[in-house]
């Protein structure tokens, strides 16, 4: 795992004396809130339905068990008790006070913590996979690609106020655990003759108008890496659209000039841009890389695991996926328990999941898109003893990448944004579908939820998707089918009308139940889905 | 009204003309950036240029960003003045872009102006400034 030097920690240190000032300021009338807005949304500070929302930056979605014990200590001290995982791979907390708030920040700056850029139009923080450094497919581990991209982003001065946010994911592997295609950037490592490269897929999004990346330049030497991610940037910040909030994201430049001509444009930037010498020497991607070395794994483990507790095997067939070392597993934790609220931790649920990393996962976690938890270094011969424990936490839903293992945004519950609740809505579906046999039965559904057509629920790339609308001052709740966020990437299409709250829920089972009825061999739900296409579906849910 | 200014030879008195007016006119000395307007139009004529106002209508607006680092990129030492909409907290940036004075619409306050240039002493990318990016300082 990176660890900062004083050049890291002295930046973070600053910018918590920066916010105490600004925050300083805003208390004692100084400046009004209109001109704090920009300043504490700099900070991931927003205003929400009831109180502020902090959102606490967790680079590439990867932790040690001391920051983790930092996040509960924040949900003990300055929330209510609990986090918010979200889809971004940070967390949120929900009830924060405007006065606490510097305070919280230094205390998250003394594990190596921030709130650098997770709001505001400016490069967010950098997703990447929550198998990496785990995963048996990955060409490299692209963490040390995110690091030097985070550090290129954080302040950068040219790039802090662009047309809208800007999102970008680093993988390493065909299979995309992190919704690649669906970011601003879309960054894959790939290797040529033992040397890494980068493809660069740019153009991505979700909201109002979701696009696919397009690939605009399937290789990027390393030493060109942030030269090429300028030139990117620099194309959009210049001719991206500010007319209109909704038209505002690279998605739309790319696609109303062509990827041809985009790719254009930022190649001749690139030329320039090269010329200036702004890319670090590889000594830097090597120094930070030399943090990112596998741990001490030990060899000649077991790969035997005793299934004779039938819910640890449950648990076991379901939750834990292969390793790239023999006698290793990688082990998610799903923080969707039936009738929870999608990625809500509590503290001491928190502080279990770290003593667990320390203890059993080389001091490492990672959060994932999908808002759950990955311990992803944990020998096989320790597996039960992770489950017994994540059991006593209520941790050990067994539902990983089932209809329950639902993505969430916080809706109108929480968020000044949206027009529609969607947790009820998650915690009636998960309801309907708690019999556990029967999700199994189902298989791979992925099921997620907008409470606005911001789309931070992912529902463009649900199996199902559902967005939450405002109809006339009812709720109402659109369905939308065959999306996927994964490496067969697609855009869920809408069915026809919205349905009631309850409407929704079954809808959704009817969706279901027709998928098992036409189903064949192995079919997923989605493989059905674009096998038979969408009017089978609609007879069953409106017929 | 220039309010900072970071630089000592003298202020220009020749107000500031369009892009459209310059490009027609060979004798100007000072041109005004709208947040649409090409800064690379005016590489060929920087030799004569004396000050480049860059337009910030509102603060949300970075195209002005891009336009100061271009100029600076291709070689432009004249006064490169931000205007309009100018917050104490983007004085920053906006010095490391190459902006060395600022006509702010609203006034600013130089003691927080002073703790805002002051507080983030190391950088993480070069950009139009002297600030040596932390990469040089850990590998010389």
């Amino acid at each position: 795992m990176y660890k900062y030097d004083q050049y890291d920690q002295a930046i973070v240190d600053a910018r918590v004396d920066e916010f105490r000032d600004q925050v300083k300021r805003r208390l004692a009338g100084e400046i009004t809130e209109d001109q704090f807005k920009p300043l504490r949304l700099m900070n991931g500070l927003y205003l929400q339905l009831h109180a502020y929302m902090l959102r606490v930056a967790i680079p590439y979605g990867t932790m040690d068990s001391r920051q983790m014990r930092m996040l509960a200590h924040v949900a003990r001290k300055y929330d209510r008790d609990y986090g918010h995982f979200t889809t971004r791979q940070n967390i949120q907390y929900n009830w924060i006070k405007l006065e606490e708030c510097p305070d919280l920040l230094a205390d998250l700056a003394t594990v190596e913590m921030h709130a650098f850029q997770t709001s505001g139009n400016c490069i967010r923080n950098i997703s990447s996979d929550q198998y990496a450094g785990a995963a048996a497919d990955e060409v490299a581990d692209p963490r040390p690609w995110a690091e030097l991209l985070r550090q290129w982003s954080t302040l950068h001065p040219e790039f802090s106020f662009l047309p809208r946010k800007f999102k970008i994911a680093v993988i390493a592997s065909d299979e995309d655990r992190a919704a690649m295609r669906l970011h601003d950037i879309g960054i894959q490592l790939k290797e040529r003759g033992g040397v890494l490269g980068a493809a660069f897929y740019v153009g991505g999004g979700m909201g109002r108008t979701p696009m696919i990346a397009p690939l605009i330049r399937d290789w990027v030497p390393a030493e060109d890496l942030l030269s090429y991610s300028e030139a990117c940037l620099r194309v959009y910040n210049r001719y991206g659209r500010r007319d209109n909030v909704y038209k505002a994201r690279i998605k739309i430049l790319v696609h109303e000039l062509g990827a041809e001509e985009y790719t254009r444009q930022v190649e001749e930037e690139f030329v320039h841009v090269k010329a200036l010498g702004i890319d670090p020497p590889v000594a830097e991607l090597e120094r930070i890389s030399a943090f990112f070395t596998p741990p001490a794994f030990e060899a000649g483990l077991t790969e035997d695991v005793d299934r004779s507790d039938p819910d640890f095997a449950v648990w076991l067939d379901q939750n834990v996926k292969p390793h790239k070392q023999p006698g290793y597993a990688i082990v998610n934790i799903s923080l969707k328990p039936i009738g929870g609220i999608p990625g809500d931790a509590t503290s001491a649920q928190i502080d279990t999941m770290a003593d667990l990393a320390e203890r059993y996962s080389f001091d490492e976690l990672r959060v994932t898109h999908a808002q759950n938890i990955v311990l992803p270094h944990v020998a096989k011969r320790d597996l039960y003893a992770v489950w017994q424990a994540l059991n006593d936490a209520e941790l050990a839903n067994a539902n990983l990448d089932l209809i329950s293992d639902i993505i969430a945004c916080p809706g109108m519950d929480y968020c000044s944004l949206a027009n529609a609740r969607s947790i009820p809505v998650a915690q009636k579906i998960a309801q309907r579908f708690a019999d556990a046999e029967r999700q199994r039965d189902i298989g791979e559904l992925k099921l997620k939820i907008s409470g606005c057509i911001n789309a931070c629920g992912h529902h463009h790339a649900g199996h199902i998707g559902i967005l939450g609308v405002d109809k006339k001052g009812v709720e109402n709740y659109q369905l939308t089918l065959g999306g996927s966020g994964a490496e067969d990437v697609s855009i869920g299409k809408i069915t026809g009308p919205g349905f009631s709250e309850d409407g929704i829920v079954d809808a959704v089972e009817k969706a279901v139940e027709k998928y098992r009825e036409l189903r064949t061999g192995d079919e997923r739900f989605v493989d059905t889905y674009r096998r038979v296409g969408v009017d089978p579906f609609k007879e069953a849910i409106y017929g | 009204m220039t309010e900072l200014r970071f630089r000592t030879d003298e202020v220009l008195e020749q107000p500031a003309v369009t892009m459209d007016a310059f490009l027609d006119q060979s004798n100007a000395t000072a041109v005004r950036l709208e947040p649409d307007d090409d800064a690379r139009a005016l590489i060929p004529h920087l030799g004569r240029i004396a000050l480049i106002e860059v337009a910030f209508p509102k603060f949300r607006d970075g195209r002005g960003y891009s336009s100061a680092r271009i100029l600076r990129e291709a070689g432009y030492t004249g006064e490169l003045r931000a205007q309009g909409d100018v917050l104490v907290d983007q004085i920053a940036f906006m010095r490391r872009c190459g902006f060395d004075s600022f006509a702010p619409e609203a006034s600013l306050n130089m003691a927080d102006v002073d703790a805002a240039l002051a507080r983030f002493p190391l950088v993480y990318q070069p950009a139009a400034d002297a600030g040596v990016p932390v990469w040089k300082l850990r590998h010389g």
